[in-house]
């Protein structure tokens, strides 16, 4: 059969590449321009080849944001994943219950994320705050602006009560698509509770449960908003997270050229972690 | 060995889903639950395996009341509509998961599932995934572990209505033979009277959650003991006219067709029940009664077609051997085989098969 030729049909992609430019492309392109030069202003630029990119991967500070960002990322997920599937699996599966859960569990969602940093910044002041007075009152030493542990602490604290009901929604979307017959037949195996979660529950949430993570993932290592207002990335730099770090070097600093490599280092961090996750978990899926 | 219902009842709420029931399964037969969706072929099957209990009533098992009785201790193995595997097994694992549990020797096992899955043809498929698997494959290793431990009672939920027609065609065959030569009660539901036809055995009709009637399939088939029976057993529907008798002459009541009968049944009106095959569009053995009529549709269903038409103020169905199309409005004689008529009185219960 012979394919018609129509070159017009590139008229129809050109408002999506115009727009894709004008908030991906120019964006991108404009931070890469800085990475690679130096300037001080009056829109005069030197090239500096890879210099920036050097000098930001041996630095001790990058490196010391970066592994505060990994360990923060990684307790979160450790935190909020198992957290949020056994909710899911404790949620009410008819009846009134079903849209009073769903509805309570969305609230935090909803949440601006600066007001969450101000709530809990005023929920956790240990002097008036609800959460800080009592740990007080109850005897323990509690100051979220004053101590590394406690401002970790509330920080975690914070992240898991905003976002661990998405976690809890997905992971229940998963549940609820599981089809009865499946319960009965394990049932009938007489397979015990554990082994139909693991073999059943599990394997059937799997793909829920790899968005979940990645969207958990990229959210939390790009985590700014909230930290910034409970913290500010303080006491010192304790909980300045990667992304404080460079709004830090960028804006406070003005240092804009190794800012700028800095931010593509990060975006390539993201980008490969994503990948690699999802490479891995697809996997065996391909297939079907 | 024997699986008795007795009075059993299953009601939700103030819906009753089924009705009183008594029934008894012999061993060794393949009992067929035939009923249009929503009748209560699922409700009865999770009865039977106790999956479900029932609202009243008492379920015995080889002279033992088993009403209540956990399913994990009775012997029992389940497939369903939708292909249920455990999806991170492979099919060999899938097929000994039963036996794992029951502490069966890793010899046995191996022995017990190459011989179940030589049987369905799953040999070498035996470390796929069952997402490797087309919807036939997935549906046989399902079969696979339902037959691999000797159950008493094997429930079949529909199990081919999820497969496309070859692959349904092709199971459909080969499962009388599966369960050949098994000491066990195969219960089997279907909302296909073809499918009871060809598994043979036994058949209940069910109509919104009551059995109407419990039989060998051959007999539930030619002697429907109600017009409902006989509705619920026949695919494409059954024609439904009344009829008046006034000695050895019968006649519909809404044209002038006449027949002459032997039947020594009491004068007066009847409704007959003619199955579509019944009527044809050519004259052929004893399909002679001439009825005319006026073509809705025609349709054309494997190598048999289908044609409906108008006669009276009725609407009726015949199919007829052979692949040909009639025009929409046509009119055009076509015949009936009186000797097939079957007779119901005016509470639709049989009074003669032809």
């Amino acid at each position: 059969m012979n394919k018609t030729v129509n070159q017009k049909a590139w008229f129809f992609v050109i408002p999506v590449f115009v727009l894709v430019a004008f908030n991906a492309i120019i964006p991108l392109m404009t931070v890469v321009n800085y990475a690679f030069q130096e300037t001080f202003g009056n829109n005069v630029f030197m090239w500096e080849g890879t210099r920036w990119f050097k000098q930001i991967m041996l630095s001790e500070r990058f490196h010391a944001s970066l592994g505060r960002q990994f360990l923060f990322t990684f307790i979160i997920l450790f935190i909020q994943i198992p957290l949020g599937i056994a909710i899911a699996l404790t949620m009410p599966k008819e009846g009134i219950g079903v849209p009073v859960c769903l509805v309570l569990m969305s609230m935090p969602l909803l949440i601006p994320w600066n007001v969450v940093g101000a709530m809990w910044n005023i929920f956790a002041l240990p002097d008036i705050g609800f959460l800080g007075h009592s740990l007080n009152a109850l005897g323990f030493d509690y100051n979220f602006t004053q101590q590394i542990g406690d401002a970790w602490f509330t920080t975690i604290l914070m992240d898991v009560w905003h976002w661990t009901s998405l976690v809890v929604l997905l992971s229940y979307a998963g549940l609820r698509s599981i089809q009865p017959a499946y319960y009965q037949a394990a049932e009938i195996d007489g397979a015990s509770r554990w082994a139909i979660f693991t073999k059943i529950e599990l394997p059937k949430m799997k793909k829920v449960l790899t968005i979940a993570i990645l969207l958990r993932f990229m959210d939390s290592f790009m985590i700014y908003t909230e930290p910034f207002v409970l913290t500010g990335g303080g006491p010192g730099n304790a909980t300045a997270f990667l992304s404080i770090d460079l709004v830090k070097m960028a804006l406070g600093q003005f240092d804009l050229g190794p800012a700028a490599a800095m931010s593509l280092i990060y975006f390539f961090i993201v980008l490969l972690v994503c990948w690699v996750f999802y490479t891995l978990m697809m996997r065996n899926e391909e297939k079907s | 060995m024997s699986l008795e219902l007795k009075n059993v009842e299953k009601k939700i709420g103030l819906d009753t889903h089924i009705y009183s029931t008594n029934l008894k399964l012999e061993k060794n037969t393949i009992n067929i639950l035939l009923g249009p969706t929503l009748s209560g072929k699922t409700t009865l099957m999770q009865i039977m395996a106790g999956l479900d209990k029932p609202t009243s009533g008492e379920i015995w098992f080889n002279n033992e009341n088993v009403t209540g009785m956990k399913v994990q201790k009775r012997n029992v193995s389940m497939v369903y509509q939708q292909f249920i595997n455990y999806p991170n097994f492979t099919v060999y694992d899938n097929i000994a998961s039963p036996l794992k549990i029951t502490g069966v020797s890793s010899d046995e096992t191996k022995q017990r599932v190459g011989k179940v899955a030589e049987l369905l043809k799953l040999s070498g498929m035996l470390n796929k995934k069952p997402n490797e698997l087309s919807g036939g494959q997935q549906q046989r290793t399902a079969l696979a572990r339902a037959l691999v431990k000797d159950s008493d009672l094997i429930l079949l939920d529909e199990p081919l209505a999820n497969l496309d027609f070859k692959l349904r065609e092709e199971l459909r065959e080969e499962l009388p033979k599966l369960f050949e030569n098994r000491d066990c009660i195969v219960v089997y539901a279907t909302t296909e009277p073809s499918e009871a036809l060809l598994l043979g055995g036994n058949t209940a009709t069910l109509q919104e959650g009551k059995i109407i009637q419990y039989g060998k399939t051959l007999d539930t088939y030619n002697k429907p003991n109600s017009l409902v029976s006989a509705q619920v057993f026949s695919d494409p529907p059954m024609n439904i006219a009344k009829i008046k008798k006034l000695g050895d002459q019968c006649s519909f009541l809404q044209n002038d067709i006449q027949w002459k009968t032997k039947l020594n049944i009491k004068d007066g009106e009847y409704k007959v029940g003619i199955r579509p095959h019944n009527i044809t569009t050519y004259k052929e053995g004893n399909n002679t009664l001439e009825i005319k009529g006026k073509v809705l549709i025609s349709e054309i269903s494997g190598s048999e077609s289908l044609i409906h038409f108008t006669n009276g103020n009725l609407n009726w169905v015949s199919l007829s051997n052979g692949v040909f199309q009639k025009n929409v409005g046509d009119v055009m004689n076509l015949y009936m085989n009186t000797d097939e008529f079957i007779y119901f009185d005016q509470n639709e219960r049989l009074v003669s098969n032809g």
